[in-house]
């Protein structure tokens, strides 16, 4: 089947693909403008200004500390990409690794890894997340490494899937024949190979790590105050429901945009990859 | 009146590329305890030719012309009618029996579905039922294969279980789409037997697609040969096996393997491929494919030249496709 | 393979799972039994490993577990009494096999703030999370299967994709942002329910599951999300098999192919990723719970880690990771159910 344009011009041809790297981008951006300029203050507390509806001072309005809520919805979006980031990184280097492993070596290594990735689905982000903060205390970090723990045996089952298919290939072979040990052969022709398949996956897992992030910092397990995010928002809202409903509203928009983003774009890069597959959808 | 009279039949699928005709004024009339046989390359629009009578195109195909069933046409048919008539008057049987068994259901189960929709048996009558027809297909141990699931069946097997299922309602027409394909050639011949020995016992017609002229020759009465979507000849077999008039007919007769045939020599093939559906010559679509063909032959499509009979050939070149090949 | 990378790349919880494909498993030469027996060990030893990390992570690395429970301020003699009370003096692989020998008989420790048998609370606290999760559980894949066979029918037609941008959405939301929602809606503006809380099935029948309708709600919007887009890939892939032509062709009708044919085989990747996201909805209960006020188990886990009681905890913790386990289990027996190629047959 002939494409017609290369890779770009069927970028933009592609819903997903637009609507997806927009919102993304807009979340990345935010962040990033967010460190140097806010608004107003995301954390100065103004007694006199709280619970203000919103106005040409205040677009979104202020919570009930009088807080600018469009200034914390901003820095929160750093949180959530740090938080996305670096769990979805220690997923994803430890997850390879394992998965490229237990592909490259087969046999009882490989059995090993699947029985623990099998074993570790017994306990989910949020379970991990509780068992941690009870020993550890709740904070940022100890909920990034309950997410990113979380991570690990998917990035590690995805890996070694597609690896296994890799490895069986012609040119695996030729390697092999060339003397190639497996780290190498693992390093020049098999990470390159799926390395799409793993791109997609971990803008996937970002977006379920921000979800879980939200979830966390709601319970207080999470980002701890001052620091804004946009989780405990949403805790914090809920006890003045009667009085101001929208501070509910705008950091689940936030959230919600953040996490549709990420997957249309996930969904976009495989109808990209794999463009015999997005005709067959 | 004929039991089933096709008139000016099309098949046209939306493709991306454009409208495809997959069949193009096709005729061709069936009586009753009739056999027919519909032969062509993959591609010529022979399956599709089975799957319009059952009015069972994909979503992006649409009919033309007329189907004409005991007065009927089925063309216009309301799909509620259409539902009456399919596996009722009409039944089918396919060419893959390894998928065309609903893996979740017992065979008896699916055997007596037609049976209790359309003849409104209860359960244990349509099962014994089932159970005759398992016996008439020749399934050994019918009464306890009744129970079986589709995978614990041979290939052979699944088929004889497709044709009790499509027998089932003892239609008037049997329409079998390359039945014996997927299976062992020896279990080819047996299913031929007992597709004959059930046509000829239960007085219903049969049409009988395939792309095997051997299969042809031996079973059916008369012979509609398809390419590029029209029929280039038809008549009664014995007359279009002993005339050839096509040199498309000619082609696939010199193309079919034989026994005995010297192991030095090559299979003979016609040169060429199947004309894209989508982007089909202006004139006879063979012409390309054709040793024969002229400049006549690529400005219109040829009309049928009555032969005699009831046997007819479109080409305009049928004198020097007498002549024997230089 | 399609529908694979359908439900793989689509969203990531039932993107991690993929599993050997059962048929591959059994292709590979054992039989039925032995393939639910080797489920069996795996159920079993997952279920002593989750055990095995509890105790580890909760008991193990803290160094001393009363220290965490009391804080730094603790009086020395206090420490020792709680030590003495939870019986840390003794070598901890002792601990464990107590610990394991009363989960197993249903003795289980004492929780620390309440003064209770850990058993008691946790019976308690069931009666408000089972019914959750059970309502849940049936409400999204009622809706689930309604919408994906809807959107399957209608392929690539405005019901398709309706269902479709709706799956996206349903992803995306988180599901405690969605709770807040329905209590605004339906508690503070309309009055219909009220925002928390659960008067206990003392009263009967109603007043109990009327508190649980929007906590459930909220609970099954991401699970019926991922389901539905589940169930419309499967169906759209059944639905080009040559068996269902065979049923047209024996004069089905469009709908009744679709639930007779259509629908059964259907199910098995449904399945799958149902059992996968049944995990979630379990932990889900965790924060929904904690949105309602509502006196579950999750709640529990959670009001105990923010008073330090471990042996709730440690308890709590472990029996979700079992459920979790077992629900998978459950699955892999449901597929023998549905697809007879699994079941054992001797010929």
């Amino acid at each position: 089947m002939t494409t017609s344009g290369g890779w770009l011009a069927r970028a933009l041809r592609s819903g997903n693909f637009l609507i997806g790297a927009a919102l993304s981008g807009t979340l990345a951006l935010t962040a990033l403008v967010s460190l140097f300029w806010t608004p107003k203050s995301a954390t100065a507390i103004s007694i006199p200004h709280r619970l203000t509806q919103p106005s040409g001072e205040f677009p979104l309005g202020t919570d009930h500390f009088g807080r600018d809520v469009l200034s914390m919805l901003m820095v929160g979006a750093q949180n959530s990409i740090l938080v996305g980031v670096v769990a979805v990184g220690i997923g994803a280097t430890l997850g390879i690794a394992l998965g490229a492993l237990a592909s490259a070596r087969r046999g009882w290594v490989e059995e090993v890894v699947m029985r623990l990735t099998d074993f570790s689905f017994a306990f989910p982000a949020i379970l991990s997340a509780i068992m941690l903060t009870a020993i550890l205390g709740p904070g940022t970090v100890n909920s990034i490494i309950a997410i990113g723990i979380f991570n690990i045996p998917l990035f590690a089952r995805v890996t070694r899937g597609s690896a296994n298919a890799i490895w069986a290939r012609e040119f695996i072979l030729a390697a092999r024949a060339a003397g190639k040990g497996a780290f190498r052969i693992t390093l020049e022709h098999v990470l390159p190979n799926i390395a799409s398949v793993l791109i997609v996956q971990a803008t996937i897992q970002f977006a379920l790590a921000i979800l879980a992030e939200a979830g966390l910092s709601y319970l207080g397990l999470g980002t701890q105050p001052p620091q804004p995010s946009w989780g405990r928002m949403l805790n914090e809202a809920q006890t003045m429901m009667f009085l101001a409903p929208r501070l509910a509203v705008f950091p689940g928009i936030a959230i919600a945009l953040a996490v549709l983003g990420l997957n249309l774009l996930g969904d976009g890069l495989r109808d990209l990859f794999d463009p015999k597959l997005a005709r067959k959808r | 009146m004929a039991l089933l009279e096709v008139r000016d039949l099309s098949v046209e699928i939306a493709t991306s590329r454009g409208t495809g005709f997959a069949v193009r004024g096709l005729n061709f009339a069936l009586e009753r305890g009739q056999t027919l046989g519909i032969v062509g390359e993959s591609g010529c629009g022979k399956s599709m030719t089975a799957l319009a009578l059952m009015r069972l195109v994909p979503e992006n195909a649409r009919i033309g012309g007329a189907i004409l069933f005991d007065g009927e046409d089925l063309a216009q048919a309301d799909e509620a009618r259409l539902c009456q008539i399919r596996g009722n008057r009409i039944a089918m049987i396919f060419q893959e029996p390894m998928t065309s068994l609903n893996p979740v259901h017992t065979i008896g189960r699916q055997i007596a579905e037609p049976l209790m929709m359309h003849r409104g048996l209860d359960a244990a009558s349509a099962r014994a039922e089932a159970i005759r027809l398992l016996d008439r297909v020749g399934i050994p141990e019918a009464r306890r294969r009744v129970d079986s699931w589709p995978h614990q069946l041979s290939g052979g097997q699944r088929q004889r279980a497709m044709i009790a299922m499509a027998l089932s309602c003892g239609p008037d027409i049997l329409l079998a789409d390359e039945p014996t394909t997927a299976l062992d050639v020896t279990i080819q011949r047996q299913i031929l037997t007992l597709i004959g020995d059930l046509v000829r016992d239960s007085g219903m017609s049969l049409i009988l697609i395939s792309h095997d002229l051997g299969v042809i020759a031996e079973t059916v009465d008369s012979t509609v040969v398809m390419y590029g979507g029209m029929a280039v000849e038809s008549g009664p077999t014995a007359r279009v096996f002993a005339g050839l008039a096509h040199p498309y007919t000619q082609g696939l007769f010199a193309a079919r393997p034989q026994l005995g045939q010297g192991a030095g020599k090559r299979l003979a093939t016609i040169a060429g491929v199947v004309p894209d559906l989508v982007d089909l010559p202006a004139g006879c679509a063979f012409a390309g494919r054709c040793r024969l063909a002229v400049q006549a032959c690529r400005v219109a499509p040829p009309a049928p030249q009555d032969l005699g009979l009831g046997h007819s050939a479109a080409c305009l070149r049928l004198d020097a496709a007498r002549e024997p090949a230089a | 393979m399609l529908l694979w990378t359908a439900i793989h790349g689509s969203h990531g919880i039932a993107a991690a799972i993929p599993r050997e494909p059962i048929a591959v498993q059994i292709a590979a030469g054992a039989g039925v039994s032995v393939f639910l027996f080797r489920r069996f060990l795996t159920f079993l030893g997952t279920l002593v490993g989750a055990s095995v990390v509890v105790f580890l992570v909760l008991e193990v690395l803290p160094g001393d577990p009363a220290l965490i429970m009391l804080g730094t301020e603790a009086q020395a003699d206090t420490l020792a009494a709680l030590r003495k009370k939870l019986g840390l003096e003794r070598p901890p692989l002792e601990r464990y096999f107590d610990w394991i020998g009363g989960l197993v008989t249903g003795s289980l420790g004492m929780s620390h703030t309440y003064s209770v048998p850990v058993a008691n609370l946790i019976l308690e606290r069931l009666q408000v999370t089972v019914p959750l999760a059970a309502m849940a559980i049936t409400l999204s894949t009622a809706l689930a299967l309604a919408l994906g066979l809807y959107a399957a029918a209608r392929h690539n037609r405005p019901g398709d994709y309706g269902v479709m941008a709706f799956a996206q959405l349903g992803i995306a939301i988180p599901g405690f942002w969605f709770a807040i929602l329905l209590v605004l809606l339906f508690a503070v503006v309309l009055g219909w329910f009220s925002a928390g809380g659960f008067p206990g099935w003392g009263d009967g029948f109603w007043p109990g599951f009327k508190s649980l309708i929007l906590p459930a709600s909220a609970l099954a919007l991401a699970q019926a999300a991922i389901l539905s887009r589940v169930t419309r890939s499967s169906v759209l892939e059944v639905m080009r098999e040559d068996y269902v032509r065979t049923a047209r062709a024996k004069g089905l009708t469009r709908r009744r192919t679709l639930i007779r044919h259509v629908l059964r085989n259907a199910l098995i990747p449904v399945v799958t990723i149902m059992g996968l996201q049944l995990s979630n909805l379990l932990t889900g209960t965790i924060i929904i719970e904690s949105v309602f006020h509502l006196p579950g188990l999750g709640r529990l886990v959670f009001q105990a880690i923010s008073q330090r009681d471990l042996p709730v905890v440690k308890d709590v913790v472990v029996l979700f990771a079992a459920m979790v386990v077992a629900i998978n289990f459950l699955v892999d027996m449901l597929y023998a159910a549905i697809d007879p190629r699994l079941r054992l047959h001797d010929d």
